[in-house]
């Protein structure tokens, strides 16, 4: 049963991990974009039509990644070439991929979902226990690996990562030394937008393969709240992310068990849970402040 | 049931009823407001099927405008009062939170109709009306005891309201008629909308060892999850066939298309009554599912069952019935009160989880 | 091709007034664009989404209560913002607010005196300050970000309140449906006017955004707001400090949201239910934003996003619009009025070379 539960929990957790992951190189470059949920909600749509459209689930993902990156230009346009404030686009992103992806699906209402099968990798998957929970996942399981590892290895080893980080600490100097700030801060807007698409797109062909408007049912705020907690490393938001599916899932297990706890309380205990991990995390204020991106949120203009 | 009828307002229905000649031609509008989007699968999904129906049956005489997404609370008041002005002549309000909102505007205007569902407040020109849910799920707990191996059933349930205990004593009752041993485990989602959480909990649920899954939560998810995993489940609200060909059991059907008919030909005709309404299968307010995926057998027990349940001769809630501590509820051949039903807050014996007060 | 800004020398005036109607402008060409190709008459549509809710006594009352709420918050979030203090979680303080100033007339339903509403907008302004006071204290005292730690607490206000109305605050008579009694006559928030329904919400709202204003304008506290806002050290220099200011902006936006639940609660609502409010804290944030963080602007900003709301219901109602159309319109006219407001700053350049100047810079 143990094994059983661990799957339910990747499941689960492997969207929040992925949207977080994007949403962190975007905030590492300096730029806040709270429309994670609307980003995340037209890229379940979009993978949904695709699938649907094309036959193929792996279409499918890719119209996903692509609904989220495009979607997320818009938020790049106003914010980085017309300086629009940050938070409040983020907001009305949201507001609005709410909306159009409800509009976009709604001849998706009620098609029975094409669901992306699992790959199992040879000779890993025979290992027992461990080859059966991580190496027979689908795609987007393994996509959330090597995010973690890519992400980690871009922003700390590659001199592209160092420059983006730059930009997020202080965009002022960054231009000063050369570096383009606003095509990095796209880049990075649009990378942002891929992975919260790519997450819709597991919550639409893999978690729960079908389209229902607002299925995305606010785990892009909890991407972002990851992203913090995680105080932007790669490798906190794996961590916390499969907590937080841990956390949820075995609310439920304690209530199959008729553990006579109020279920409004189990439903808090993540969010209570992240603040108590969070405090642990942040008291020491020198590791928050060598992590947090200075100039995160601030609009940058670049003098001519 | 005992139907309340609430002493007709016969000068407003008239005056309703003959005003100038040049409107009388004109359409009637009956108009409904929905707490969700009418795309949800679910229950305003079904309520919407049943405006579709109405349309295409009354149509010549009728118009059908909506609103869809309406938040309870002062929202729903404004939504309602703006319907009212628009020149409904009919109001439906289709969710139990909009009561109170519903109650403020029909006090306002005196002239229109108005139909709550689910709720439990009346008056001269407000109706109630409301569907014995409970009936389809007597019937599925007794598939689920003759189809269960394990004699363990899982129940994803939204919010310990009433409306929710009552199923899922309903159908633990159907399944002790014939396995009087069988348990129901019981998960709250906490949510009536959230096909993720809902797939979760199913996931949860039968890692528990539950062979058998229903829900009373709007979407297919938990339908899928039985699915992949190759148990067997019961739909709510629509017909899920299509999320699990091969693991749908039946479902409960909302089908408030005949009623919708039925209220608006009486608005036509002048007949329109206040009434408190809880129809049964017998009134086709609800409607099972086609019985698959089980042998005859089973398929002909169902059948029986539900035609009983029609002509009146079996009420799920008949004694004896003790409750989930062992004490005593109703006595053999005592029949629960509707009253009591539509309040009801305990667990019968056998399910085993503690309900949240 | 290639947009370039230039920043004004200084704020412009003219495109102060100007970026507001040039925003409506496109909006509607957009929306009129979208609604042709949706079938649908454009000049009827955007008549009936912007001009209709306004011609009706009633409705200009509605438009007073959808505005309120997210005035009331959205002042004390400004005042919040520009301290650089980043409350999120105000739907949570909302929600406490609620609870808080529920307490007596849920406790004590018996309790008939003029006293009683007074109290309840007290409890109700000192739970929302209570509950903001809890990313304070985490803040001030762990440096833990205000902006994660508001808004979980917001799916735990949520939680908590909605355990309250299905077990301990039960209407006993209300066939366990989850709500409370209804309020005593007493405890109800009166209406202003004869003419409709709308409540004291919006006169609270109006006087907040007022103060607030001047405070901001022509009082010390102001200018410690915006000085320790726009730099920590040169707040230090003149004497002020950051760790007052977190408290003070996240107590004062905490009791102007718990303000609004309570207002909610007792005015619009009669009685406590799990679900009182449709987002209002976080749309809060966006009429913040809409209103450029001046609590005059948020007044404006709060009508015109309440009109929205009306006008989308007017739409679906009258010309058949779907719900869907009405938020993607809303996105719409939220776009464009955010990205007209780079105008106030900047002149904006289009360059058609595409031969870049390299600046060689030390």
């Amino acid at each position: 049963m143990f094994e059983a539960i661990l799957l339910t929990v990747i499941t689960a957790s492997t969207p929040l991990v992925i949207a977080a992951l994007g949403e962190l190189v975007t905030e590492r470059a300096g730029v806040l974009n709270l429309g994670v949920e609307g980003m995340m909600i037209m890229g379940a749509v979009c993978a949904f039509a695709t699938a649907q459209l094309t036959g193929s689930p792996y279409l499918g993902l890719l119209g996903g990644v692509f609904g989220g990156a495009a979607f997320s230009l818009l938020f790049g346009f106003l914010t980085l070439t017309l300086v629009a404030n940050q938070v409040a686009t983020g907001l009305a992103l949201t507001i609005l991929g709410l909306g159009l992806s409800g509009q976009i699906g709604e001849s998706f209402v009620g098609k029975p979902g094409i669901k992306l099968q699992p790959i199992a990798i040879p000779l890993l998957s025979d290992i027992p226990f461990v080859g059966r929970v991580l190496f027979a996942q689908d795609l987007t399981f393994y996509l959330s690996m090597a995010l973690v590892f890519g992400i980690g290895w871009f922003l700390f080893k590659s001199r592209a990562g160092l420059k983006l980080r730059a930009i997020g600490d202080s965009h002022a100097s960054a231009h000063a030394l050369g570096i383009n700030v606003i095509r990095t801060r796209y880049l990075a807007v649009m990378f942002g937008g891929a992975c919260a698409g790519l997450a819709g797109a597991q919550l639409s062909l893999v978690y729960t393969p079908q389209w229902v408007e607002n299925m995305s049912a606010g785990r892009g705020w909890i991407a972002l709240a990851l992203v913090v907690f995680a105080s932007w490393r790669p490798w906190r938001v794996l961590a916390g992310g499969y907590l937080f599916g841990a956390v949820t899932i075995g609310q439920l297990h304690a209530q199959a068990f008729g553990i006579g706890v109020p279920s409004q309380l189990l439903s808090a205990l993540p969010y209570a849970a992240t603040i108590v991990v969070l405090i642990i995390i942040s008291h020491n204020r020198r590791t928050t402040l060598i992590n947090t991106p200075a100039s995160l949120g601030k609009p940058f203009v670049p003098d001519r | 049931m005992k139907k309340l009828i609430i002493a007709l307002a016969a000068s407003a229905a008239l005056l309703g009823g003959f005003t100038s000649g040049a409107q009388a031609q004109e359409k009637k509008k009956v108009c409904f407001i929905y707490v969700g989007s009418r795309t949800d699968g679910g229950w305003t999904q079904a309520h919407d099927l049943g405006r579709q129906q109405l349309d295409k049956a009354l149509g010549a005489k009728v118009e059908t405008p909506f609103l869809e997404n309406v938040p309870e609370g002062p929202d729903a008041e404004r939504a309602i009062e703006r319907m009212a002005r628009s020149g409904c002549a009919m109001v439906f309000t289709t969710s139990f939170g909009f009561m109170d909102a519903t109650v403020k505007v029909a006090a306002k205007f005196p002239d229109i109709k108005f139909e709550h569902a689910t709720g439990f407040k009346a008056a001269p020109n407000l109706a109630t009306y409301n569907s014995r849910f409970y009936e389809g799920r007597y019937i599925q707990g007794q598939i689920a005891a003759k189809m269960s191996k394990k004699g363990l059933a899982g129940y994803i349930a939204s919010f310990p309201i009433p409306e929710v205990v009552m199923g899922i004593n309903a159908f633990e009752l159907g399944a002790k008629s014939v396995n009087p041993n069988f348990k129901l485990k019981v998960v709250w989602a906490n949510t009536w909308f959230d096909p993720g959480k809902e797939a979760d909990a199913a996931k949860a649920l039968i890692d528990q060892g539950v062979d058998i899954l229903t829900q009373h939560t709007d979407t297919t998810a938990p339908m899928q999850v039985a699915a992949e995993r190759g148990i067997l489940a019961f739909g709510q609200a629509s017909d899920m066939i299509a999320a699990g060909p091969k693991t749908q059991l039946t479902a409960i059907v909302d089908t408030w298309g005949a009623y919708y008919i039925k209220r608006a030909q009486a608005l036509l005709d002048g007949t329109w009554k206040s009434e408190q309404i809880w129809d049964g299968l017998k009134d086709g307010i609800l409607t099972m599912a086609p019985y698959t995926n089980m042998p005859d057998d089973v398929k002909a027990m169902a059948e029986e069952t539900e035609a009983k349940i029609k002509s009146g001769e079996l009420h799920p809630f008949t004694g004896p019935i003790n409750k989930q501590d062992g004490s005593a509820w109703l006595k053999a051949g005592e029949k629960a009160q509707d009253g009591v039903l539509l309040g009801m807050n305990f667990y019968i014996e056998g399910v085993d989880d503690k309900l949240p007060q | 091709m290639r947009i370039e800004l230039e920043k004004r020398p200084r704020v412009s005036l003219l495109f102060s007034v100007l970026s507001p109607l040039l925003a409506l402008v496109l909006t509607l060409v957009f929306g009129a664009i979208m609604f042709w190709l949706l079938g649908k008459s454009p000049l009827n549509a955007l008549y009936v989404y912007f001009v209709e809710p306004l011609l009706e006594v009633w409705s200009l009352h509605e438009l007073a209560i959808k505005a309120a709420p997210l005035i009331l918050i959205g002042v004390g979030l400004a005042v919040c913002y520009r301290s650089n203090n980043w409350n999120i979680g105000a739907e949570g303080q909302f929600t406490i607010g609620a609870i808080a100033g529920s307490i007596l007339p849920v406790l004590y339903p018996q309790w008939h005196s003029w006293i009683i509403l007074p109290l309840m907008l007290v409890m109700g302004m000192a739970g929302g300050a209570l509950y903001a006071g809890i990313p304070a204290l985490l803040k001030t005292r762990f440096n833990t970000n205000e902006i994660l730690t508001s808004l979980m607490l917001v799916y735990i206000a949520q939680l908590f309140l909605d355990w309250l109305v299905r077990g301990p605050w039960r209407d006993p008579q209300g066939y366990n449906f989850p709500q409370t009694k209804s309020f005593q006559v007493e405890a109800v928030l009166p209406e202003m006017l004869a003419s409709g329904r709308a409540h004291w919400a919006f006169v609270f709202a109006i006087v907040a955004a007022v103060a607030l204003w001047f405070m901001m304008r022509f009082m010390l506290k102001g200018f410690e707001v915006s000085v320790l806002g726009q730099s920590e050290r040169a707040g230090r220099f003149a004497g002020f400090s950051a760790r007052r200011m977190v408290w003070f902006a996240m107590l004062l936006s905490g009791a102007l949201a718990g303000l609004a639940g309570i207002s909610e609660v007792s005015g619009s609502i009669g009685h406590v239910q799990p679900s009182i409010s449709p987002g209002y804290g976080f749309t809060a944030i966006i009429v913040a934003f809409l209103g450029r963080l001046n609590p005059l602007g948020i007044v404006a900003s709060g009508l015109v996003l309440a009109l929205t709301y009306l006008g989308g219901e007017a739409a679906q109602l009258s010309i058949g619009i779907s719900d869907k159309v009405s938020r993607v319109f809303q996105g719409l006219l939220l776009f464009f009025v955010l990205s007209c407001d780079t105008l106030i700053h900047y002149r904006i350049k289009l360059v058609f070379s595409d031969v870049r100047t390299v600046e060689a810079k030390g």
